[in-house]
């Protein structure tokens, strides 16, 4: 749904823009179109990568890697896995739905779910090149532990 | 771009999608399920993609430096950080999306602190996907992940920035391609 939004908002912003100024617009597009190949052939790498790990990774050995039972060593293997693969936000919330029905526990959950949004192993190449080595070694670093105090902290919360 | 170049630049590629065809001639179960998840992957990202490719080339267009630098430079204050609060938060998309947008940013004038809160933002607090998450794993849980996250973003962002030298940032602005 949302991303309807973002198409319409693209295409008004076009349309004022193409208005406005026929040559920048054009210029923004050719601008777009060069940040995208930009990333492309690392997107793709990643892709494949992904396809590879989660035809590996079934829900199942996730599920029995990460229940409730799993304790401290299934924070860490959950927070491992989402900082690993790269899931789609549509595709982790159902999926982490599902493991909770399966008996994974919260604090689990949280971890993945948390390290899967913020921390990137796959994706360090294309951020090193926007952030650098150290930046994008130290962000990913402490998004990983922030997880998994938020872990424990929801552990406690919920 | 010649052919040559071509294929240097997706040589990993290439490279990791012969694999995957070997593996599908010896284990096909494996390495067909490992090219539909790819290819379902890759028509994910097609299909989010567009716009915000497009939103970031008009914002690269008629943004200038000196608009950027203003509202999310260094000295831009509490005003900077929500901004890029709630860029970071009115965005759709995974993450590596937002790569290419912190890159204009930076290019732009912004702070690196403002980057990261920006990146932390695009990365958990996008309203989309918290709508999802509180229909998947319930409101208590959304709210309680989202305010925790709040905190980190701010955190991690404070605290990275922090150790970087005057060097390593104008490293950082310079090496933007």
């Amino acid at each position: 749904m949302f991303t309807y939004v973002l198409y319409a908002l693209a295409g008004a912003g076009l349309m004022i823009s193409f208005m406005k100024d026929k040559k920048k617009t054009k210029m923004a597009l050719k601008k777009a179109w060069k940040s995208f190949e930009n990333i492309l052939p690392q997107l793709l790498t990643v892709m494949i990568i992904i396809g590879f790990a989660l035809a590996v990774l079934s829900p199942e050995t996730i599920s029995s890697l990460i229940g409730s039972e799993s304790g401290i060593l299934g924070i860490l293997a959950a927070a491992l896995i989402g900082s690993i693969t790269l899931i789609p936000g549509f595709v982790a919330f159902p999926l982490a739905a599902a493991l909770l029905d399966n008996g994974a526990g919260y604090m689990q959950i949280t971890a993945f779910v948390s390290t899967l949004m913020m921390v990137g192993v796959i994706t360090i190449p294309m951020e090193t090149k926007v952030l650098g080595k150290k930046l994008t070694l130290l962000r990913n670093c402490a998004a990983f532990v922030f997880s998994i105090i938020a872990a424990f902290a929801m552990g406690v919360l919920i | 771009m010649n052919v040559k170049q071509l294929i240097k630049r997706y040589r990993v590629f290439l490279i990791l999608f012969a694999v995957n065809l070997v593996i599908s001639l010896v284990m096909p179960e494996i390495g067909l399920t490992a090219f539909s998840n790819t290819a379902k992957n890759i028509k994910e990202m097609i299909s989010v993609i567009p716009p915000i490719f497009i939103l970031l080339g008009l914002l690269d267009v008629w943004v200038d430096r000196q608009t950027m630098m203003k509202y999310t430079g260094k000295g831009s204050g509490l005003k900077g950080v929500l901004i890029s609060f709630l860029l970071g938060s009115a965005a759709a998309g995974p993450l590596y999306a937002a790569f290419p947008v912190a890159t204009v940013m930076l290019k732009k004038g912004s702070s690196i602190f403002n980057v990261l809160i920006f990146l932390g933002a695009w990365s958990t607090t996008k309203v989309p996907l918290l709508t999802f998450e509180a229909a998947n794993l319930g409101m208590r849980f959304m709210l309680t992940r989202l305010a925790l996250s709040v905190i980190g973003i701010i955190l991690i962002a404070l605290f990275t920035d922090k150790t970087l030298s005057q060097d390593e940032r104008e490293e950082i602005y310079n090496s933007q391609a």
